[in-house]
Protein backbone atom coordinates (compact mmCIF):
# COMPACT_ATOMS: atom_id res chain seq x y z
CA UNK A 1 0.00 0.00 0.00
CA UNK A 2 1.15 3.55 -0.88
CA UNK A 3 2.10 6.13 2.23
CA UNK A 4 -1.24 7.25 3.76
CA UNK A 5 -1.75 10.69 4.81
CA UNK A 6 -4.43 10.71 7.23
CA UNK A 7 -6.25 13.97 8.19
CA UNK A 8 -10.06 13.34 8.47
CA UNK A 9 -9.09 12.79 12.87
CA UNK A 10 -12.83 14.66 13.38
CA UNK A 11 -14.08 12.16 11.21
CA UNK A 12 -12.79 9.56 13.35
CA UNK A 13 -9.70 8.69 14.59
CA UNK A 14 -7.50 5.42 14.63
CA UNK A 15 -7.65 3.23 18.07
CA UNK A 16 -4.42 3.97 20.25
CA UNK A 17 -2.72 0.97 20.93
CA UNK A 18 -2.40 1.43 24.73
CA UNK A 19 -6.69 1.25 24.55
CA UNK A 20 -6.55 -2.04 22.22
CA UNK A 21 -4.38 -3.71 25.18
CA UNK A 22 -7.07 -2.43 27.81
CA UNK A 23 -9.97 -3.47 25.63
CA UNK A 24 -8.33 -7.33 24.58
CA UNK A 25 -9.59 -9.26 27.86
CA UNK A 26 -12.79 -8.12 27.76
CA UNK A 27 -13.32 -10.49 23.83
CA UNK A 28 -12.33 -13.74 25.23
CA UNK A 29 -11.61 -13.72 29.27
CA UNK A 30 -14.18 -11.37 30.82
CA UNK A 31 -16.83 -11.95 28.76
CA UNK A 32 -19.80 -11.98 31.24
CA UNK A 33 -22.65 -10.03 30.98
CA UNK A 34 -22.66 -7.30 33.56
CA UNK A 35 -26.25 -7.59 34.73
CA UNK A 36 -25.07 -11.43 35.49
CA UNK A 37 -24.35 -12.38 39.33
CA UNK A 38 -21.55 -14.59 39.11
CA UNK A 39 -18.12 -13.89 38.82
CA UNK A 40 -17.68 -12.85 35.63
CA UNK A 41 -20.41 -10.47 35.10
CA UNK A 42 -19.47 -8.84 38.42
CA UNK A 43 -15.67 -8.46 36.84
CA UNK A 44 -17.28 -7.08 33.55
CA UNK A 45 -19.74 -4.83 35.74
CA UNK A 46 -16.28 -3.74 37.88
CA UNK A 47 -14.82 -2.90 34.20
CA UNK A 48 -17.47 -0.68 33.01
CA UNK A 49 -17.95 1.34 36.69
CA UNK A 50 -14.60 2.35 36.75
CA UNK A 51 -14.92 3.36 32.96
CA UNK A 52 -17.90 5.29 34.27
CA UNK A 53 -15.83 7.15 36.97
CA UNK A 54 -12.72 8.11 34.79
CA UNK A 55 -14.51 10.03 32.26
CA UNK A 56 -17.16 11.90 34.91
CA UNK A 57 -14.21 13.16 36.46
CA UNK A 58 -12.89 14.09 33.07
CA UNK A 59 -15.62 16.23 33.10
CA UNK A 60 -16.01 17.23 36.59
CA UNK A 61 -19.13 15.26 37.05
CA UNK A 62 -20.62 12.34 39.44
CA UNK A 63 -20.13 8.51 38.12
CA UNK A 64 -23.92 8.25 38.07
CA UNK A 65 -24.76 10.94 35.93
CA UNK A 66 -22.98 8.76 33.31
CA UNK A 67 -25.10 6.79 30.55
CA UNK A 68 -23.30 4.96 28.15
CA UNK A 69 -24.99 4.81 24.68
CA UNK A 70 -24.13 3.70 21.04
CA UNK A 71 -22.76 6.38 19.58
CA UNK A 72 -23.20 10.19 20.05
CA UNK A 73 -25.93 10.33 17.46
CA UNK A 74 -28.24 8.14 19.60
CA UNK A 75 -26.96 10.42 22.66
CA UNK A 76 -28.28 13.38 20.97
CA UNK A 77 -31.35 11.78 20.42
CA UNK A 78 -31.86 10.66 23.76
CA UNK A 79 -30.93 13.97 25.15
CA UNK A 80 -33.64 15.98 23.08
CA UNK A 81 -36.25 13.38 22.78
CA UNK A 82 -35.64 11.84 26.51
CA UNK A 83 -35.75 15.24 27.92
CA UNK A 84 -39.40 16.22 25.64
CA UNK A 85 -41.23 13.32 26.86
CA UNK A 86 -40.13 13.35 30.41
CA UNK A 87 -41.65 17.18 29.79
CA UNK A 88 -44.25 17.80 28.46
CA UNK A 89 -45.70 20.71 29.81
CA UNK A 90 -42.90 22.47 27.86
CA UNK A 91 -43.41 23.41 23.97
CA UNK A 92 -40.48 24.79 22.75
CA UNK A 93 -36.55 23.92 21.54
CA UNK A 94 -33.76 26.22 20.77
CA UNK A 95 -30.42 24.95 18.24
CA UNK A 96 -28.06 26.57 16.76
CA UNK A 97 -27.60 26.74 12.33
CA UNK A 98 -24.93 24.81 12.95
CA UNK A 99 -25.26 21.83 15.01
CA UNK A 100 -24.41 17.93 13.56
CA UNK A 101 -27.26 16.67 12.06
CA UNK A 102 -28.12 14.01 14.08
CA UNK A 103 -29.22 17.46 16.99
CA UNK A 104 -30.95 19.13 13.83
CA UNK A 105 -32.86 16.67 12.66
CA UNK A 106 -34.45 15.15 16.16
CA UNK A 107 -34.92 18.92 16.77
CA UNK A 108 -36.39 19.09 13.75
CA UNK A 109 -38.56 15.42 14.23
CA UNK A 110 -39.73 17.10 17.56
CA UNK A 111 -41.35 20.07 15.53
CA UNK A 112 -43.30 17.52 13.56
CA UNK A 113 -44.68 16.66 16.78
CA UNK A 114 -45.72 20.03 17.43
CA UNK A 115 -42.84 21.72 19.34
CA UNK A 116 -42.10 24.91 18.51
CA UNK A 117 -38.00 25.14 17.11
CA UNK A 118 -35.78 28.07 17.01
CA UNK A 119 -32.67 27.92 15.44
CA UNK A 120 -30.37 30.37 16.63
CA UNK A 121 -28.35 32.35 13.18
CA UNK A 122 -24.51 32.26 13.90
CA UNK A 123 -22.50 35.20 12.75
CA UNK A 124 -19.16 34.67 10.12
CA UNK A 125 -17.06 33.07 12.11
CA UNK A 126 -19.85 30.53 13.60
CA UNK A 127 -20.64 31.98 16.46
CA UNK A 128 -24.10 32.22 17.84
CA UNK A 129 -25.45 35.70 19.51
CA UNK A 130 -26.18 35.39 23.24
CA UNK A 131 -28.39 38.50 23.27
CA UNK A 132 -31.00 36.74 20.73
CA UNK A 133 -30.38 33.43 22.93
CA UNK A 134 -31.58 35.54 25.57
CA UNK A 135 -34.54 37.06 24.09
CA UNK A 136 -35.02 33.73 22.92
CA UNK A 137 -35.16 31.70 26.04
CA UNK A 138 -38.49 31.57 28.02
CA UNK A 139 -40.79 29.73 30.41
CA UNK A 140 -41.80 27.08 27.51
CA UNK A 141 -38.54 26.72 26.60
CA UNK A 142 -37.79 22.98 26.74
CA UNK A 143 -33.28 22.64 26.13
CA UNK A 144 -31.31 24.67 24.33
CA UNK A 145 -28.83 22.73 22.70
CA UNK A 146 -25.52 24.13 20.96
CA UNK A 147 -22.80 22.54 20.01
CA UNK A 148 -19.16 23.22 21.39
CA UNK A 149 -17.22 22.73 19.06
CA UNK A 150 -18.29 22.63 15.41
CA UNK A 151 -17.34 19.36 13.65
CA UNK A 152 -17.24 21.20 10.26
CA UNK A 153 -15.10 24.54 10.83
CA UNK A 154 -13.76 24.02 14.30
CA UNK A 155 -15.60 26.93 15.82
CA UNK A 156 -16.01 26.29 20.02
CA UNK A 157 -18.69 28.28 21.82
CA UNK A 158 -18.70 30.06 24.92
CA UNK A 159 -20.37 27.52 26.84
CA UNK A 160 -19.99 29.27 30.28
CA UNK A 161 -22.38 32.27 29.08
CA UNK A 162 -24.44 29.98 27.37
CA UNK A 163 -25.02 27.89 30.58
CA UNK A 164 -25.51 31.17 32.92
CA UNK A 165 -28.44 32.35 30.09
CA UNK A 166 -29.59 29.24 30.70
CA UNK A 167 -29.53 28.76 34.11
CA UNK A 168 -30.58 32.24 34.70
CA UNK A 169 -34.10 31.43 32.52
CA UNK A 170 -34.13 27.64 34.39
CA UNK A 171 -34.09 26.17 30.93
CA UNK A 172 -31.87 22.82 30.66
CA UNK A 173 -28.84 23.00 28.68
CA UNK A 174 -27.43 20.31 26.76
CA UNK A 175 -24.10 20.56 24.56
CA UNK A 176 -22.69 17.86 21.89
CA UNK A 177 -19.35 17.94 23.00
CA UNK A 178 -18.34 15.10 20.34
CA UNK A 179 -15.34 17.15 18.60
CA UNK A 180 -14.02 19.20 21.98
CA UNK A 181 -14.25 16.69 24.66
CA UNK A 182 -10.51 16.01 25.84
CA UNK A 183 -9.66 18.74 23.22
CA UNK A 184 -10.63 21.74 25.55
CA UNK A 185 -11.54 21.69 29.46
CA UNK A 186 -14.97 20.99 29.78
CA UNK A 187 -16.52 21.75 33.52
CA UNK A 188 -19.93 20.88 33.75
CA UNK A 189 -20.16 22.54 37.39
CA UNK A 190 -18.54 25.68 36.16
CA UNK A 191 -20.14 25.83 32.51
CA UNK A 192 -23.57 24.77 34.31
CA UNK A 193 -23.97 22.38 31.71
CA UNK A 194 -27.00 19.74 32.35
CA UNK A 195 -27.06 17.91 29.62
CA UNK A 196 -23.87 16.73 27.26
CA UNK A 197 -23.00 14.08 24.63
CA UNK A 198 -19.53 12.69 24.17
CA UNK A 199 -18.15 10.34 21.46
CA UNK A 200 -15.09 7.46 21.80
CA UNK A 201 -13.70 7.47 18.36
CA UNK A 202 -13.33 10.71 18.23
CA UNK A 203 -10.49 10.10 20.98
CA UNK A 204 -8.67 7.43 19.90
CA UNK A 205 -10.95 4.95 21.64
CA UNK A 206 -13.39 2.13 19.60
CA UNK A 207 -16.60 3.14 17.58
CA UNK A 208 -19.77 1.97 19.00
CA UNK A 209 -19.41 3.87 22.30
CA UNK A 210 -20.43 7.14 23.32
CA UNK A 211 -22.22 9.05 26.74
CA UNK A 212 -24.62 11.13 27.81
CA UNK A 213 -23.77 13.12 30.70
CA UNK A 214 -27.13 14.21 32.65
CA UNK A 215 -26.96 16.25 35.64
CA UNK A 216 -28.10 14.44 38.94
CA UNK A 217 -32.25 15.23 39.37
CA UNK A 218 -33.12 16.04 35.79
CA UNK A 219 -36.13 13.44 34.43
CA UNK A 220 -35.16 11.98 31.05
CA UNK A 221 -37.29 8.76 29.77
CA UNK A 222 -35.72 6.39 27.88
CA UNK A 223 -35.96 5.79 24.23
CA UNK A 224 -35.20 2.15 24.26
CA UNK A 225 -37.34 -0.42 26.55
CA UNK A 226 -35.81 -3.34 27.67
CA UNK A 227 -33.97 -5.19 30.10
CA UNK A 228 -33.71 -1.71 32.16
CA UNK A 229 -29.38 -1.03 31.94
CA UNK A 230 -28.17 2.02 32.77
CA UNK A 231 -30.07 2.95 35.16
CA UNK A 232 -33.37 2.25 33.00
CA UNK A 233 -32.59 4.79 30.55
CA UNK A 234 -30.83 2.50 28.24
CA UNK A 235 -31.78 -0.83 27.88
CA UNK A 236 -29.23 -2.84 25.76
CA UNK A 237 -26.43 -5.81 26.75
CA UNK A 238 -23.70 -3.32 27.78
CA UNK A 239 -20.51 -3.48 25.25
CA UNK A 240 -18.35 -3.86 28.09
CA UNK A 241 -14.91 -3.66 25.61
CA UNK A 242 -15.85 -0.30 24.12
CA UNK A 243 -16.92 1.40 27.40
CA UNK A 244 -13.03 -0.22 28.77
CA UNK A 245 -11.62 1.09 25.85
CA UNK A 246 -13.38 4.79 25.72
CA UNK A 247 -12.68 4.94 29.48
CA UNK A 248 -8.93 3.84 28.50
CA UNK A 249 -9.14 6.78 25.87
CA UNK A 250 -10.20 9.52 28.13
CA UNK A 251 -7.30 8.19 30.69
CA UNK A 252 -4.82 8.46 28.13
CA UNK A 253 -5.95 11.99 26.91
CA UNK A 254 -5.06 13.27 30.75
CA UNK A 255 -1.54 12.16 30.50
CA UNK A 256 -1.23 13.47 27.11
CA UNK A 257 -3.27 16.48 26.53
CA UNK A 258 -1.34 19.00 26.95
CA UNK A 259 1.46 18.45 25.02
CA UNK A 260 -0.82 17.12 22.29
CA UNK A 261 -2.50 20.19 21.74
CA UNK A 262 0.71 22.37 21.68
CA UNK A 263 1.93 20.07 19.31
CA UNK A 264 -0.81 19.64 16.87
CA UNK A 265 -1.79 23.64 17.40
CA UNK A 266 1.09 24.24 15.89
CA UNK A 267 1.46 21.91 13.00
CA UNK A 268 -2.25 23.47 12.36
CA UNK A 269 -1.25 27.07 12.22
CA UNK A 270 1.71 25.58 9.93
CA UNK A 271 -0.64 23.95 7.37
CA UNK A 272 -3.35 27.36 7.56
CA UNK A 273 -0.07 29.71 6.74
CA UNK A 274 1.64 27.75 4.24
CA UNK A 275 -2.07 27.01 2.37
CA UNK A 276 -2.85 30.70 2.32
CA UNK A 277 0.58 31.79 1.10
CA UNK A 278 1.22 28.91 -1.28
CA UNK A 279 -2.39 28.93 -3.19
CA UNK A 280 -4.16 32.09 -4.54
CA UNK A 281 -7.70 32.41 -3.47
CA UNK A 282 -8.72 30.67 -0.86
CA UNK A 283 -9.43 31.15 2.67
CA UNK A 284 -10.23 29.59 6.23
CA UNK A 285 -13.65 29.20 7.34
CA UNK A 286 -14.21 29.66 10.84
CA UNK A 287 -13.12 31.34 13.85
CA UNK A 288 -8.78 32.03 13.98
CA UNK A 289 -9.07 32.45 17.28
CA UNK A 290 -12.08 30.00 19.35
CA UNK A 291 -10.94 27.20 17.33
CA UNK A 292 -10.38 23.61 18.03
CA UNK A 293 -6.73 22.92 17.80
CA UNK A 294 -7.02 20.02 15.08
CA UNK A 295 -9.33 21.91 12.40
CA UNK A 296 -8.50 23.26 9.38
CA UNK A 297 -10.98 24.60 7.10
CA UNK A 298 -10.25 26.43 3.75
CA UNK A 299 -12.77 27.11 0.77
CA UNK A 300 -10.78 27.39 -2.64
CA UNK A 301 -12.65 29.58 -4.86
CA UNK A 302 -13.99 28.05 -8.64
CA UNK A 303 -12.98 24.34 -7.67
CA UNK A 304 -15.76 21.83 -6.52
CA UNK A 305 -14.49 20.43 -2.83
CA UNK A 306 -15.17 16.32 -4.03
CA UNK A 307 -12.51 16.50 -7.14
CA UNK A 308 -10.46 17.73 -4.81
CA UNK A 309 -10.98 15.23 -2.05
CA UNK A 310 -10.53 12.35 -4.93
CA UNK A 311 -7.49 13.64 -6.25
CA UNK A 312 -5.74 14.17 -3.07
CA UNK A 313 -6.79 10.34 -2.20
CA UNK A 314 -5.38 9.23 -5.05
CA UNK A 315 -1.80 10.77 -3.80
CA UNK A 316 -2.45 9.64 -0.11
CA UNK A 317 -3.96 12.62 1.50
CA UNK A 318 -7.72 11.64 2.89
CA UNK A 319 -10.01 15.31 4.39
CA UNK A 320 -13.19 15.75 3.93
CA UNK A 321 -15.28 18.48 2.11
CA UNK A 322 -18.67 20.24 3.03
CA UNK A 323 -19.52 19.98 -0.87
CA UNK A 324 -22.74 18.89 -1.96
CA UNK A 325 -21.50 16.73 -4.27
CA UNK A 326 -19.68 14.53 -2.24
CA UNK A 327 -23.14 14.40 0.61
CA UNK A 328 -25.93 11.99 0.20
CA UNK A 329 -28.37 14.45 -0.17
CA UNK A 330 -26.79 16.96 -2.94
CA UNK A 331 -27.01 19.76 -0.77
CA UNK A 332 -23.47 21.62 0.45
CA UNK A 333 -22.80 22.37 4.31
CA UNK A 334 -25.49 24.05 6.09
CA UNK A 335 -22.88 25.01 8.72
CA UNK A 336 -20.94 26.63 5.32
CA UNK A 337 -24.26 28.25 4.50
CA UNK A 338 -25.23 29.14 8.16
CA UNK A 339 -22.07 31.19 8.50
CA UNK A 340 -23.23 33.08 5.01
CA UNK A 341 -20.63 31.35 2.39
CA UNK A 342 -22.36 30.63 -1.30
CA UNK A 343 -22.94 27.45 -2.29
CA UNK A 344 -20.07 27.46 -5.07
CA UNK A 345 -17.93 28.65 -1.65
CA UNK A 346 -19.17 25.74 0.41
CA UNK A 347 -18.94 23.28 -2.87
CA UNK A 348 -14.87 24.63 -2.95
CA UNK A 349 -14.52 23.77 0.88
CA UNK A 350 -11.86 21.21 2.10
CA UNK A 351 -11.16 20.00 5.87
CA UNK A 352 -8.11 18.96 7.44
CA UNK A 353 -8.50 17.49 10.88
CA UNK A 354 -5.14 16.98 12.69
CA UNK A 355 -4.60 14.72 15.56
CA UNK A 356 -1.98 12.42 17.78
CA UNK A 357 -0.14 11.09 14.95
CA UNK A 358 0.39 13.70 12.60
CA UNK A 359 3.98 14.89 11.98
CA UNK A 360 5.44 18.03 10.37
CA UNK A 361 6.58 15.80 7.57
CA UNK A 362 3.27 15.19 6.70
CA UNK A 363 2.12 18.35 6.85
CA UNK A 364 5.10 19.25 4.15
CA UNK A 365 4.12 16.91 2.39
CA UNK A 366 0.30 18.22 2.21
CA UNK A 367 1.59 21.52 1.54
CA UNK A 368 3.60 20.08 -1.35
CA UNK A 369 0.70 18.49 -3.07
CA UNK A 370 -1.97 20.61 -2.69
CA UNK A 371 -1.24 23.38 -4.44
CA UNK A 372 -0.65 21.25 -7.41
CA UNK A 373 -3.99 19.19 -6.64
CA UNK A 374 -5.51 22.73 -6.48
CA UNK A 375 -4.27 24.08 -9.72
CA UNK A 376 -4.87 21.11 -11.62
CA UNK A 377 -8.67 20.77 -10.56
CA UNK A 378 -9.28 24.55 -11.84
CA UNK A 379 -7.26 23.54 -15.01
CA UNK A 380 -10.43 21.27 -15.63
CA UNK A 381 -12.63 24.07 -14.74
CA UNK A 382 -14.39 26.72 -17.32
CA UNK A 383 -13.90 29.23 -14.70
CA UNK A 384 -10.30 30.85 -14.82
CA UNK A 385 -8.66 32.99 -11.83
CA UNK B 1 -29.26 3.84 -0.72
CA UNK B 2 -27.01 2.06 2.29
CA UNK B 3 -23.77 3.19 2.72
CA UNK B 4 -21.29 5.48 0.84
CA UNK B 5 -21.50 5.26 -2.65
CA UNK B 6 -17.84 4.71 -4.18
CA UNK B 7 -17.00 5.27 -8.07
CA UNK B 8 -15.99 2.78 -10.82
CA UNK B 9 -12.30 2.33 -11.54
CA UNK B 10 -13.74 3.81 -15.57
CA UNK B 11 -15.11 7.06 -13.69
CA UNK B 12 -11.63 7.62 -11.78
CA UNK B 13 -9.03 7.25 -14.24
CA UNK B 14 -11.26 9.39 -16.28
CA UNK B 15 -11.37 11.72 -13.64
CA UNK B 16 -7.65 11.75 -13.09
CA UNK B 17 -6.40 11.67 -16.73
CA UNK B 18 -9.38 13.56 -18.79
CA UNK B 19 -9.47 13.00 -22.38
CA UNK B 20 -9.82 16.15 -24.51
CA UNK B 21 -9.56 18.57 -21.95
CA UNK B 22 -9.27 21.97 -22.65
CA UNK B 23 -11.31 24.43 -25.36
CA UNK B 24 -11.97 24.97 -28.77
CA UNK B 25 -11.24 28.85 -30.21
CA UNK B 26 -14.46 29.78 -32.61
CA UNK B 27 -16.00 26.87 -32.02
CA UNK B 28 -18.58 25.38 -34.76
CA UNK B 29 -20.76 24.82 -31.16
CA UNK B 30 -20.21 25.44 -27.87
CA UNK B 31 -23.04 23.65 -25.12
CA UNK B 32 -22.83 24.98 -21.71
CA UNK B 33 -25.69 23.44 -18.81
CA UNK B 34 -25.83 23.47 -15.27
CA UNK B 35 -25.43 26.15 -12.53
CA UNK B 36 -22.34 27.17 -10.08
CA UNK B 37 -25.15 26.89 -6.87
CA UNK B 38 -25.76 23.26 -8.09
CA UNK B 39 -21.89 22.32 -8.30
CA UNK B 40 -21.83 21.24 -11.90
CA UNK B 41 -21.10 23.25 -15.00
CA UNK B 42 -20.49 21.29 -18.43
CA UNK B 43 -18.68 23.48 -20.99
CA UNK B 44 -18.82 21.17 -23.85
CA UNK B 45 -16.72 22.84 -27.45
CA UNK B 46 -17.29 21.28 -30.97
CA UNK B 47 -15.43 21.55 -34.38
CA UNK B 48 -17.80 20.52 -37.03
CA UNK B 49 -16.62 19.82 -40.48
CA UNK B 50 -19.22 18.45 -43.31
CA UNK B 51 -21.70 17.84 -40.35
CA UNK B 52 -19.02 15.34 -38.54
CA UNK B 53 -17.10 16.23 -34.97
CA UNK B 54 -14.19 16.31 -36.25
CA UNK B 55 -12.75 18.18 -33.06
CA UNK B 56 -14.37 18.26 -29.01
CA UNK B 57 -13.20 19.31 -25.91
CA UNK B 58 -14.85 19.97 -22.68
CA UNK B 59 -13.88 22.52 -19.39
CA UNK B 60 -16.24 21.63 -16.41
CA UNK B 61 -16.37 22.27 -12.55
CA UNK B 62 -18.02 19.75 -10.67
CA UNK B 63 -17.08 16.30 -8.74
CA UNK B 64 -15.52 13.24 -10.33
CA UNK B 65 -18.40 12.19 -12.25
CA UNK B 66 -19.47 15.16 -13.61
CA UNK B 67 -15.50 15.27 -14.84
CA UNK B 68 -15.74 11.72 -15.80
CA UNK B 69 -18.47 11.94 -17.74
CA UNK B 70 -17.47 15.02 -20.17
CA UNK B 71 -14.48 13.14 -20.60
CA UNK B 72 -15.87 9.79 -22.19
CA UNK B 73 -18.76 11.58 -23.61
CA UNK B 74 -16.13 13.68 -25.78
CA UNK B 75 -14.17 10.05 -26.87
CA UNK B 76 -17.93 8.45 -27.60
CA UNK B 77 -19.03 11.13 -29.97
CA UNK B 78 -15.44 12.17 -31.29
CA UNK B 79 -15.80 11.34 -35.29
CA UNK B 80 -19.49 11.01 -35.35
CA UNK B 81 -21.97 12.76 -37.76
CA UNK B 82 -23.99 15.28 -35.67
CA UNK B 83 -27.07 12.94 -36.70
CA UNK B 84 -25.33 9.93 -34.96
CA UNK B 85 -24.00 12.13 -31.76
CA UNK B 86 -27.47 13.27 -30.91
CA UNK B 87 -29.00 9.38 -30.51
CA UNK B 88 -26.16 9.39 -27.54
CA UNK B 89 -28.20 8.24 -24.31
CA UNK B 90 -27.39 8.87 -21.17
CA UNK B 91 -26.95 5.08 -20.95
CA UNK B 92 -24.36 4.57 -23.25
CA UNK B 93 -22.08 6.96 -21.14
CA UNK B 94 -22.64 5.15 -18.10
CA UNK B 95 -22.30 2.02 -19.28
CA UNK B 96 -19.25 2.94 -20.82
CA UNK B 97 -17.84 4.38 -17.55
CA UNK B 98 -18.61 0.73 -15.78
CA UNK B 99 -21.31 2.85 -14.18
CA UNK B 100 -22.25 5.50 -11.88
CA UNK B 101 -23.55 5.39 -8.02
CA UNK B 102 -27.64 6.18 -8.39
CA UNK B 103 -26.88 9.80 -6.85
CA UNK B 104 -24.36 11.17 -9.76
CA UNK B 105 -26.87 9.74 -12.71
CA UNK B 106 -27.56 13.13 -13.36
CA UNK B 107 -24.36 14.09 -14.09
CA UNK B 108 -24.52 11.53 -17.64
CA UNK B 109 -27.42 13.28 -18.37
CA UNK B 110 -25.63 16.75 -17.88
CA UNK B 111 -23.11 15.52 -20.62
CA UNK B 112 -25.87 14.85 -22.77
CA UNK B 113 -27.40 17.52 -22.57
CA UNK B 114 -23.87 19.53 -23.10
CA UNK B 115 -23.65 17.84 -26.08
CA UNK B 116 -27.11 18.95 -27.38
CA UNK B 117 -26.73 22.25 -26.53
CA UNK B 118 -23.16 22.48 -28.45
CA UNK B 119 -25.29 20.95 -31.71
CA UNK B 120 -28.14 22.98 -31.13
CA UNK B 121 -25.47 26.18 -31.46
CA UNK B 122 -24.13 24.92 -34.62
CA UNK B 123 -27.46 24.42 -35.89
CA UNK B 124 -28.49 27.67 -35.25
CA UNK B 125 -25.03 29.91 -36.20
CA UNK B 126 -25.47 28.10 -39.67
CA UNK B 127 -29.51 28.78 -39.75
CA UNK B 128 -30.38 25.07 -40.24
CA UNK B 129 -33.53 23.17 -39.37
CA UNK B 130 -33.23 22.01 -35.88
CA UNK B 131 -35.09 18.79 -35.33
CA UNK B 132 -38.16 18.89 -33.28
CA UNK B 133 -36.46 16.66 -30.85
CA UNK B 134 -33.64 19.05 -30.15
CA UNK B 135 -35.52 22.13 -29.95
CA UNK B 136 -37.57 20.37 -27.33
CA UNK B 137 -34.65 19.61 -25.19
CA UNK B 138 -33.15 22.69 -25.69
CA UNK B 139 -36.52 24.69 -24.20
CA UNK B 140 -36.10 21.69 -21.19
CA UNK B 141 -32.61 22.90 -20.44
CA UNK B 142 -32.84 26.59 -20.67
CA UNK B 143 -35.60 26.69 -18.57
CA UNK B 144 -33.92 24.26 -15.96
CA UNK B 145 -31.47 27.11 -15.81
CA UNK B 146 -33.98 29.81 -15.59
CA UNK B 147 -35.02 27.76 -12.54
CA UNK B 148 -32.29 28.21 -10.84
Amino acid sequence: MKQKYYFDYAATTPIDPRVVKAMLPYFGEIYGNTMSLHSFGMKSAEAVEKSREIIAKSINAKADEIIFTGSATESNNLALKGLAEAHPNKNKIIISAIEHDCVLNSARWLKSKGYRLVVLPVDKEGKIDLELLEKEVDEKTLVVSIIHGNNEVGTIQDLQKIGNICRNHKVYFHTDASQSFTKTKIDVEDMKIDLLTASSHKIYGPKGVAILYVRSGIMINPILHGGGHEGGLRSSTVNVSAIVGMGKAVEISYKVGKLESCKVEKLRDKLIKGVLKTIPDCWVNGSLTDRLYNNVNISFKNVEGESLLLELDNRGIMCSTGSACSSNNLEPSHVLLAMGLTAPEAHGSLRFSLGRWTTEKEIDYLLAVLPKVVKKIRKISPFKI
Amino acid sequence: MRGQFTYSKKVLSHFRKPHNLGNIKNPSGLGEVGNLACGDVMKLYLKIEDDKIEEIKFETYGCAAAIATSSVITDLVKGKTIEEALKMTNKEVIDSLDGLPPIKIHCSLLSVDALGEAIYDYLVKNNREIPKELEERHRRITTLADHH
